[in-house]
């Protein structure tokens, strides 16, 4: 099947897509946008979160044929041309990055808390997040960047 | 030369900082790639004309293999190819240590998950059906699945013809541990018996690559490893081809702790590439990931300490059995470690410590983070706690009164040179603030959290300690050196520096030091640094805690040759000799003289490389009877503190502090090295309290990230970090490697808490709900 969609504001359009395909196999195999993740193919460790419509989804669970005309908007429709938003730039600046591979999924879904909840607190945080695995930093250098990221955004640093 | 490269192949990282030297806290070079996810990880490399590679893996833990039939893969429509152990070109057999592990089986499989047949294909989906019409004719036998029996046992079959038996390390110091005189000096016994049970690795980046034919005949390798020039010693002769012609790149990785350094899918993909012709890609999935490593040994561990009324020791009588399941991988050097580290960082007059690995059809197991010490560390800081009680002292207490300090000797016989000042950690720890008593006003506070299972009540919190001694850089006679070239150069009007070396960065900021050594070096801003990759030497692994000290010493030395040839050219321009130089922020000083030249001036004649190679002291085997040896390179300490709640109706657990006291000799990177410490401690919590392969008959029941637990961000505590920095004068800059000792000792600290809050008897990691109430869940 073909399956036409917008990502990150462009149309994108993926041929011979098969019936079990995953919205994270077409992104990252089809329209050549490997950022978002594969950890687990499976739904349990966020690092395939991307924005459908404004709402972040486990892209491995989202069946490619599901986003006909919608919107996707991935880890590398984040920044603003060379202009990184504060979550990123956060996360390089705290050390919430080591592998980076989980990096991708949970920019997403921290710039989805901020955007919902510009002044979170600390267990608001871990809740947000507590979807996203990461296997190297312990997550304190996460909490750092997204508390950081989030007083960037408030204009109050 | 490579025909073509894959898109997004590993590039140039360039980095400008002028306060990136060694102490500051420079960001990652990769860090903007890596946010932008364009860092090209070995799973995201694409080619054009690639296809995907598969893997048939054995559903038998061990089972001979009568027929293997695949017309009806082979006859698939988009299958390119169906390979068995026929179509191995070289060497059929590969490892680590020792190359007993068929590239693919023959005859037979010695574990569950064991590689028999490879495909490439189209589409992986394609693949994957592929894979389902191999049909393999297997004659299923009872398998070894008791480490104990497997060793012990005459009656139990042999896993390999050899026998199941890698390793026995004794150590013996002073007196036999039964002799009634040695018994009479201790005013009490304690005995214990521990088990850990299997982790995982759990790295993110599940083992990928791409494979390439080149013209010349040989093969382009991108992949994700521990350990280049290893992988290379192994495929190679699989492939039937000179290193020459397997050229391999690091691409970006996604994490390792170990579960990298043994190979996965090099050859495979490699095979396939050669014989068709075309690129293959390959990319576990999640559940074959879990049998596409090896992990941490489980351990079965018997202990028994005698010590005076004063709580000094007198003798420990130690006994660890750890299971390599089937293939030997670095089974043998975990039981050295086990055996070196069985009583820790402990003075003890009288030991008798036996630690054995056996083959076994259990899963495989090697490195993971903590490689042997972790197990040990558990076993014995529980000991150390009985022993208290026993005596009616504080944890605390015990452990200072026989804590190891500089002068001291090592259950091996090794001196502690450098300091060790583990006693004053405690003190440090100790003194740190305790966390305030849990709010039960919000339920993300409380174990069992927002599941709203308790508000408070049947909660009781406990406080643990735990000291672990890791070494650092390999032991036992291993020279494992490194290389760096480091070049410097003009790159447009700036003056830079090129480090290219082969060690693989795989998140833990490798190539942040390596610039950071470059700049305090050279007195340069920019660093490039250039793709690992094997057209340099060999780096050795990224393992052991050792990369800083190894390839941060060999990017030092080769940086400090770069220096040397950068004034020999000026004083040969200016004609005369100076013994006063330094080399102070692109300018060229001499001491007497000021200002002679600048680096631009001397560059402007060519770049100037070097090449360097680092080796570490020499160090002993340990004696094949006595364990007694000076077999580290160095040593390094942690000591944690453990704060948990736990709700006793229900077995639930919430780590509530999980303090830290670490000497890491100098600290490189402030940043960098706290994430590796939060992150080092994090796995040995995981250990703690939730991370197990649970394996029955030799099956893994639970391959996944539904059923294989790793700590979320909810699982984790903030944690108080007191780092010291009491140099090892012979490391370069005095540092101590610093991402495995966390791993060690959060994870008795947390069994400790747990048993203050429980009063349980707690033998065994990962402790369970069950294990807490008595009741078993899984009924
Ligand atoms: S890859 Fe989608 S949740 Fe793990
Ligand atoms: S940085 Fe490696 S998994 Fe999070």
């Amino acid at each position: 099947m073909r399956v036409t969609f917008t990502v990150n504001g462009r149309r994108a359009e993926a041929d011979d897509v098969w019936e079990g395909e995953s919205l994270l196999y077409v992104l990252r195999e089809r329209v050549g946008l490997p950022g978002s993740k594969n950890a687990c193919e499976q739904g349990e460790c966020g690092s395939c979160t991307v924005y459908l419509d404004d709402v972040p989804v486990c892209s491995c669970l989202v069946a490619a044929g599901q986003v006909q005309d919608r919107e996707v908007r991935t880890v590398e429709g984040l920044a603003d041309g060379d202009e990184l938003d504060p979550v990123q730039a956060c996360f390089i600046k705290a050390g919430a990055v080591q592998c980076g591979f989980c990096t991708p999924g949970l920019l997403v879904q921290a710039h989805a808390l901020i955007e919902h909840n510009p002044a979170p607190t600390d267990p608001e945080i871990r809740e947000a997040l507590a979807g996203n695995l990461c296997r190297c930093t312990g997550y304190e250098k996460i909490l750092d960047a997204v508390r950081e990221a989030a007083a960037i955004k408030a204009g109050v640093a | 030369m490579p025909t073509r490269a894959p898109d997004r192949a590993p590039r140039d990282l360039n980095q400008s900082a002028t306060t990136g030297g060694v102490g500051d806290s420079p960001t990652r070079p990769d860090g903007p790639l890596k946010v932008k996810g364009e860092f090209a990880y070995s799973s995201d490399l694409f080619m054009d004309d690639m296809v995907w590679g598969a893997t048939l893996r054995s559903p038998h833990p061990r089972a001979l293999i009568r027929s293997i039939d695949f017309a009806a893969a082979l006859a698939l429509p988009g299958v390119d190819a169906v390979l068995t152990h026929e179509d191995v070109p070289g060497c059929k057999l590969y490892g680590l240590d020792v190359r007993d592990q068929p590239v693919l089986a023959i005859g037979e499989v010695r574990h569950q998950g064991e590689p028999v047949a490879l495909v490439a294909a189209d589409h992986p989906e394609t693949a994957r059906r592929a894979l389902k019409l191999i049909q393999v004719d297997y004659e299923v036998l009872e398998p070894v699945v008791d480490a104990r029996r497997a060793l012990f046992d005459p009656e139990s079959p042999r896993v390999h013809p050899d026998g199941n038996l890698v390793r026995h390390q004794p150590v013996r110091v002073g007196a036999d541990v039964d002799d009634p005189a040695v018994r009479a000096r201790c005013a009490v016994v304690v005995s214990g018996e521990y088990e850990v049970g299997i982790q995982d690795q759990a790295f993110l980046g599940p083992e990928s690559g791409l494979a390439v034919p080149a013209e010349d005949g040989g093969v382009d390798l991108y992949v994700a490893t521990q350990w280049m020039h290893n992988d290379l010693l192994q495929v190679a002769p699989c492939l039937g081809l000179p290193e020459a012609k397997v050229r391999m790149t690091l691409s970006g990785v996604g994490g390792a702790f170990g579960g990298r350094e043994d190979l996965s899918m090099q050859i495979h993909a490699a095979m396939l590439a050669l014989r068709i012709g075309k690129p293959v890609k390959m990319v576990y999935n999640r559940e074959e990931s879990f049998f596409g490593h090896v992990h941490r040994h489980p351990a079965s561990m018997k202990y028994t300490y005698g010590a005076t009324a004063e709580g000094k020791l007198v003798f420990a009588d130690v006994e660890i059995v750890l299971d390599g399941g089937g293939y030997t991988s670095a089974t043998s050097n975990v039981v050295g470690n086990a055996a070196s580290l069985g009583v820790g960082p402990y003075v003890v007059p009288n030991i008798r410590i036996d630690s054995y690995g056996a083959l076994t059809n259990n899963p495989p197991c090697g490195a993971m983070r903590g490689f042997g010490a972790v197990q040990a560390c558990f076993a014995y800081e529980s000991m150390m706690d009985k022993l208290a009680a026993a005596l009616g002292l504080d944890p605390v207490t015990i452990r200072q009164r026989n804590a190891v300090t500089q002068g001291d000797k090592l259950a091996t016989g090794q001196v502690v040179e450098a300091p060790a000042p583990v006693a004053e950690m405690l003190e440090t720890l100790k003194a740190l603030p305790m966390p305030a008593p849990a709010d039960t006003s919000d339920l993300r506070n409380l174990p069992g959290s927002t599941a709203n299972t308790t508000h408070g009540e049947g909660v009781v919190r406990g406080v643990g300690y735990g000291i672990g001694v890791k070494n650092i850089c390999f032991s036992e006679d291993f020279d494992d050196y490194s290389t760096a070239r480091v070049r410097l150069e003009l790159l447009g009007d700036t003056v830079g520096a090129l480090v290219h070396t082969a060690a693989a960065e795989v998140g833990q900021g490798l190539i942040t030091l390596e610039a950071q050594i470059a700049r305090t070096e050279l007195g340069v801003e920019q660093v490039v640094i250039h793709p690992a990759d094997s057209s340099v030497g060999n780096a050795g692994s990224s393992s052991a805690s050792r990369q800083s000290y190894m390839t941060g010493g060999a990017v030092k030395t080769a940086c400090e040759a770069v220096r040397a040839a950068v004034f020999a050219r000026l004083a040969e321009d200016h004609g005369r000799d100076y013994d006063d130089l330094s080399l102070v922020g692109g300018k060229i000083v001499s001491h007497a003289e000021g200002v002679i030249g600048t680096l631009e001036e001397v560059l402007a004649a060519g770049p100037i490389e070097e090449t360097r190679e680092y080796h570490h002291h020499r160090t002993d085997r340990m004696d094949p009877f006595t364990g007694q040896g000076n077999s580290h390179t160095q040593l390094a300490f942690a000591v944690h503190r453990a704060v948990v709640d736990v709700d006793i109706e229900l077995g639930l657990i919430k780590v509530v502090a999980l303090d830290l006291v670490q000497d890491v000799g100098k600290i490189m990177n402030r940043l960098s090295l706290e994430g590796q410490l939060h992150g080092g401690s994090a796995q040995g919590l995981g250990l703690a309290v939730m991370e197990e392969i649970q394996v029955r008959d030799g099956k893994v029941r639970n391959p996944s990230f539904t059923d294989y637990l790793i700590p979320t961000i909810l699982d984790m505590p903030p944690m108080r970090m007191e780092i010291l920095e009491n140099a090892d004068p012979r490391a370069p800059y005095g540092l101590r490697g610093a991402g495995e000792p966390p791993t060690l000792s959060s994870t008795p600290a947390i069994a400790a808490a747990i048993r203050d809050a429980t009063g349980l008897d707690l033998r065994r990691v990962p402790i369970r709900p069950e294990d807490l109430t008595e009741v078993p869940t899984d009924a």
